[in-house]
């Protein structure tokens, strides 16, 4: 491959490092009016009644709409394709502004004004009068005799979706494999143990804040300009929300400053548009704050998981269960996908010699709603296994690669559910590479026997990772190439660039399949869903795959079009091509290529003999070479592709504007892979975990463009540092009311916090990626926190089952162990 | 877009007081690290501001004739840090200052305004307090001096009154001279951060660096307000470096003194812990850096050590 492989520097780099960029914000009309949202100060109730004299009065203020004023619509904010079958609809269970109040913080008011401040004070002054009921904060409190439904209407239990899985057979149960293992290897030689592992409510921290601005254009349009990661189903959304048909909205998506599954849901996008609408169309924009983003946004759930293993004494891995209790907060958002996800990957990791079984309950409760998160779920489906493998080491004393490497998924795993395949198996490989990368076995002898207050350990961690949504949901993209006069292109992808490079591989793969060079072709970055063909968007780790698909057949339409094209400017008399400025040139391609091939008819030149290189049309070195002649680019050279683009726009005998579009609905699904494997110095009197050395080895097939990939994965290794170590959004349990909804208080790691992360892959050529490529975007994020978990276990004894493993927990489990 | 009524650029400190004097609700401001977090989270609305942040005098430290320490309220903490003064008699306070929040924060949040915000946890404070520094307050009845110790009154509380301006500190010769300390900022993470506790230690060696002669010991957030242990300072005075005692006596004296209070941030039994531990770090850092033998300095005992100290060491 010439381009596919290469660290081509970020298309959008100078721009971006410059500051020219424009994000949403950036391109505001002058003269727009600000809105600011009024939240509950309650977590569980109905609002009875708004007092807006007071906050009416305030200079500068536009309008203010309640609760009252919206449409009756319910809708959907997940960020998946819609699903025509009703089964698989996702829940419709708010409305622009809420009267049943269902968190701290949820929406029931907003206010328009002339500037952010008049907004703000007259937020100040709404009066609301609430009926309070008692909040129901945790999952326990939710499934609670005598709880209050938070959605009457959809789901008198708080549960919003149960669900069972099993391995080794539907009827597979945990119980039942502990009888026939007694039976068959005696009771003394077999090992059950049951424990608790916990993982925290996370918030992205995406650096741009959601925000929006929303205006209705002359033809009626409501148009709203807005930071999200899936345009086309904010376009959707958006039309069941405000009760208006789908054609009437257009999204608008510029350069975004992040999101990681935060902006993978339609957030106040609706409440926008109807604020403009109730303004008369005025441009009016809506920025969230830190804080409202936090807790008014999306979180990733916080799950609770029951893990059992059953075991020989030995080591052998029999059988496992997991009973995942995920708290969804107030709002269904993504429902029970991402616990189900939880759960799928739980049972797929290890290979349980008679099965696994999963119980999987997502729980509305009155809290922040969370919703997709990088990863969806699988993060904490990996604190599970890892925190269990480990602790099934500690008790039969094998070391922990190992036990992985014999009792981990095999090569040529087809998951029975999903019929997903793991089709190129890079795993071991990946635990072999992280093994002698951080010395384990070394290290494993001399951090022995530590008697100090400060101690070393090393741990692991693996993982494996859908990349696409196939077969549970719909996969489709679709990608437009446009031909220049001058041999360029605009590269128009439905799929979008939110900061991960897409932008940048898509303009590989397009130089890849049409020989047009990456500086010729100009990928449009913005998303309008009036002329941006239909994609779903940046969610999974889906893009580089499945649109990548949709580029690569696009690709190819376009080089067969300009192939045809060339042959027929070889072969006819184009517009009386003699008259034209290219007579000599063409004249002389069809010579050289006549004598070369030894053709004796100008009809007898076709376009299988032609190709694309490094924009020019050359004759195919591979028909060459089937034919025994072999020559260098320079010899097979026929023409500039401007010639052909610049005639076949202008021609008085053909004039074709050679454009290619396709969609591609995309069947093929494949596992990557992965692990981390961590080393760290524990400081036990004070509760301090040092990372002392780091590294995440991924399977994601071939890397499209390496030095992204690799940015990419310190991105996801952080995130799972903060995971392990110090994130978690603390919810008052009595009011429902957030404690830490600020970046002082919610601990990301800094760089001061952040060691050099290492990076290692191992490339195999997956058969189903347009360029032997598979998920990459979200598994970094996945396995360093049970990684140092492990690491954690290895240089104190000590098993925390709760992340974030924070001084205060570590200091209080070192105190139950007494090592301090 | 903040809420700001008015914004008054003071010229010099009497014009700030009479601007203070004219409008009961104005606010000083100087780095603004504070002021404009307040207005931002909406606590305060509507505000008049006098700026201090241009009064060059106000900057300033230097020493005066008798060797005491002056420095400036509108000092930043970066200006403290890199201070040739501060590095030779109080570099102590000047590690503390670096600790304050990330870079820009250091070059624009002043230590006027890290004092007279009131919060237990400012990391001038504690180690202010050790000094038993003076602040000096000008107002329309003059100028006044208040021990750091009586300085606060409460959590976010200061006897600082409305129409005064925090002008300078002042460590007196004594306190400094012969002394070296430490101060360990214990937070969550390692930057951008408030302490969780902040603890200072300071000794004075005898000349052969053998005893300590005299002690200092004060925390941030071990309390409402910033507090010093003058039962554990006195508790290890007279005592041999070599003494492993020496660590004991500071740390549990110092429990007794202390009154941390639990909440979501950290428990109570948590600060304790740190207090416990994070003084007998700093006691021998102070110990070590005031240039006394390491090889004659007891380390520190912890359960498991007593015979063997060794660890793990590096894997090459």
């Amino acid at each position: 491959m010439n381009t596919v492989g290469k660290d081509l520097i970020r298309v959008d780099a100078y721009g971006k490092v410059t500051g020219e960029a424009h994000y949403t914000a950036d391109l505001e009309p002058k003269g727009i009016l600000h809105a600011k949202v009024l939240h509950s100060e309650i977590a569980n109730g109905v609002v009875k009644n708004f007092d807006l004299t007071e906050a009416l009065k305030v200079p500068g203020v536009v309008k203010i709409v309640t609760c009252f004023d919206v449409p009756d619509c319910q809708f959907p904010t997940a960020g998946h394709p819609w699903s025509v079958e009703k089964a698989h609809q996702d829940i419709c269970d708010r409305k622009i502004l809420n009267k049943r109040v269902r968190f701290y913080g949820d929406d029931i008011a907003a206010v328009v004004a002339e500037d952010e401040v008049a907004a703000a004070r007259a937020l100040k002054l709404i009066k609301v009068e609430y009926e309070e009921y008692e909040p129901i904060v945790t999952v326990e409190k939710a499934l609670s005799e005598g709880a209050t439904p938070l959605h009457e209407d959809l789901r008198k239990d708080n549960i919003i979706v149960k669900s069972h899985m099993t391995m080794g057979g539907p009827d597979f149960s945990f119980e039942k494999a502990v009888d026939e293992a007694s039976e068959k290897y005696g009771k003394d030689n077999i090992e059950v143990i049951d424990r608790v592992y916990n993982t925290p409510r996370i918030s992205h921290c995406h650096l741009e804040l959601p925000v929006s601005w929303a205006y209705v254009d002359t033809n009626g349009k409501i148009t709203i300009t807005s930071s999200t990661q899936i345009p086309h189903i904010v376009k959707s959304c958006t039309a069941m929300a405000l009760g208006v048909p789908v054609g009437k909205i257009r999204i608008i998506k510029p350069y975004i400053g992040g999101g990681f599954g935060n902006k993978q849901d339609v957030l106040y996008e609706p409440l926008n548009a109807f604020l403009s609408m109730q303004v008369g169309g005025r441009p009016v924009r809506l920025e969230i704050s830190r804080e409202e983003t936090i807790s008014c946004t999306r979180t990733r759930h916080a799950i609770e998981g029951r893990c059992r293993a059953l075991f020989t004494k030995d080591g052998k891995l029999l059988a496992r269960k997991l009973e995942a209790y995920a708290n969804n907060g107030a709002y269904a958002s993504h429902g029970h996908a991402i616990c189900a996800n939880c759960g799928t990957v739980f049972k797929d990791l290890y290979a349980d010699e008679m099965g696994a079984e999963v119980d999987c309950a997502t729980v509305y409760t009155s809290s922040p709603t969370a919703g997709a998160m990088r990863a969806y779920g699988i993060p904490q489906s990996i604190w599970f296994t890892e925190c269990l493998a480990d602790d099934i080491c500690n008790i039969t004393g094998e070391d922990p690669c190992d036990f992985r490497v014999r009792s981990c998924m095999q090569e040529g795993f087809v998951d029975p559910g999903t019929k997903i395949p793991f089709l190129t198996y890079g795993l071991k490989k990946c635990i072999e590479e992280g093994r002698k990368y951080i010395k384990w076995d070394e290290k494993r002898a001399a951090y022995k026997n530590q008697k100090g207050h400060i101690r070393r350990g090393v741990g692991m961690a693996i993982f494996c990772y859908k990349t696409g949504v196939h077969p549970i949901s719909l996969e489709t993209a679709s990608c437009r190439m446009v031909l220049n006069q001058d041999g360029s292109m605009q590269l128009v992808m439905g799929a979008t660039e939110i900061g991960q490079g897409a932008d940048t591989v898509f303009t590989q793969m397009a130089a890849e399949t049409t020989g047009i060079s990456c500086d010729k072709i100009y990928i449009v970055s913005t998303q309008d869903t009036d002329v941006t063909p239909f994609d779903t968007g940046a969610y999974a780790s889906r893009q580089t795959y499945v649109s990548g698909k949709a580029c690569k057949k696009c690709g190819e339409l376009l080089r067969e079009r300009i192939l045809e094209y060339a042959a027929y400017m070889l072969v006819n008399e184009i517009s009386d091509i003699s008259k034209t400025v290219y007579a000599e040139t063409v004249k002389a391609a069809k010579d050289m290529m006549k004598s070369a091939l030894g053709i004796a008819e100008d009809s007898d030149i076709k376009p299988e003999m032609l190709d694309i290189e490094n924009n020019a049309i050359v004759m195919r070195e591979s028909y060459l070479k089937e034919r025994g002649s072999e020559k260098g680019f320079e010899e097979r050279k026929l023409f500039e592709l401007s010639v052909l683009a610049d005639t076949a726009f202008y021609s008085l005998d053909r004039s074709q504007h050679i454009t290619a579009e396709v969609t591609n609905h995309c069947k093929e699904n494949t596992f990557a892979s992965g692990c981390c494997f961590a080393d760290i110095e524990v400081d036990m009197p004070l509760g301090k975990v040092t990372v002392k050395d780091v590294v995440n080895v991924h399977d994601s097939g071939i890397l499209i463009n390496p030095k992204l990939a690799e940015a990419q994965v310190h991105g996801g290794m952080s995130m799972s540092l903060g995971f392990g170590l110090s994130e978690e959004l603390l919810i008052d349990e009595k009011t429902g009311k957030p404690y830490n909804n600020n970046l002082l208080d919610y601990k990301i790691p800094t760089a001061m916090d952040t060691p050099d992360l290492k990076v290692r892959f191992v490339q195999l050529d997956d058969p189903s990626g347009p360029y032997g490529n598979k998920a990459l975007g979200e598994p970094p994020a996945i396995p360093v926190a049970p990684a140092i978990r492990n690491a954690i276990l290895n240089a104190t004894g000590v098993a925390m089952n709760e992340a974030p493993m924070t001084s205060e927990r570590l200091i209080k489990a070192f105190k139950e162990a007494e090592l301090i | 877009m903040f809420d700001i009524k008015s914004f008054y650029e003071a010229t010099s400190v009497a014009d700030a007081i009479r601007a203070l004097k004219a409008d009961e609700d104005a606010e000083l401001i100087s780095g603004g690290t504070d002021v404009l977090i307040r207005l931002r989270e909406g606590k305060k609305a509507d505000l008049s501001l006098v700026s201090i942040h241009n009064i060059a005098e106000l900057k300033k430290i230097e020493k005066d004739a008798c060797g005491n320490i002056i420095i400036g309220a509108g000092a930043s903490f970066s200006d403290i840090t890199n201070n040739e003064i501060i590095k030779e008699g109080a570099n102590v306070l000047g590690e503390a200052a670096d600790t304050v929040g990330g870079p820009q924060i250091r070059n624009v949040g002043t230590i006027g305004g890290n004092i007279c915000n009131g919060a237990t946890s400012a990391d001038t404070a504690s180690t202010l307090l050790s000094f038993d520094a003076a602040v000096v307050l000008e107002g329309p009845e003059g100028v006044r001096e208040v021990a750091v110790r009586e300085f606060y009154c409460g959590p976010g509380k200061t006897v600082r009154r409305h129409d005064e301006v925090c002008t300078s500190f002042k460590i007196k010769n004594e306190e400094w001279e012969g002394f070296e300390g430490h101060y360990i900022k214990y937070g969550k993470r390692n930057a951008m951060e408030i302490a969780t506790l902040g603890c200072v230690v300071r000794v004075k060696l005898s000349a052969d660096k053998k005893y300590i002669e005299d002690a200092r010991l004060a925390f941030g957030v071990a309390g409402p307000t910033p507090l010093r242990c003058l039962k554990a300072e006195a508790a290890v005075k007279g005592m041999s470096v070599s003494d492993a005692d020496i660590y004991e006596k500071l740390a549990t004296t110092a429990l007794t003194e202390v009154n941390p209070r639990s909440s979501w941030r950290a428990s109570k039994e948590f600060r304790l812990q740190l207090i416990s531990e994070l003084s007998k770090r700093a006691l021998r850092e102070a110990i070590l850096k005031s240039g006394a033998d390491e090889d004659k300095v007891a380390p520190l005992p912890y359960k498991g050590e007593e015979n063997d100290t060794e660890s793990a060491g590096e894997v090459r």
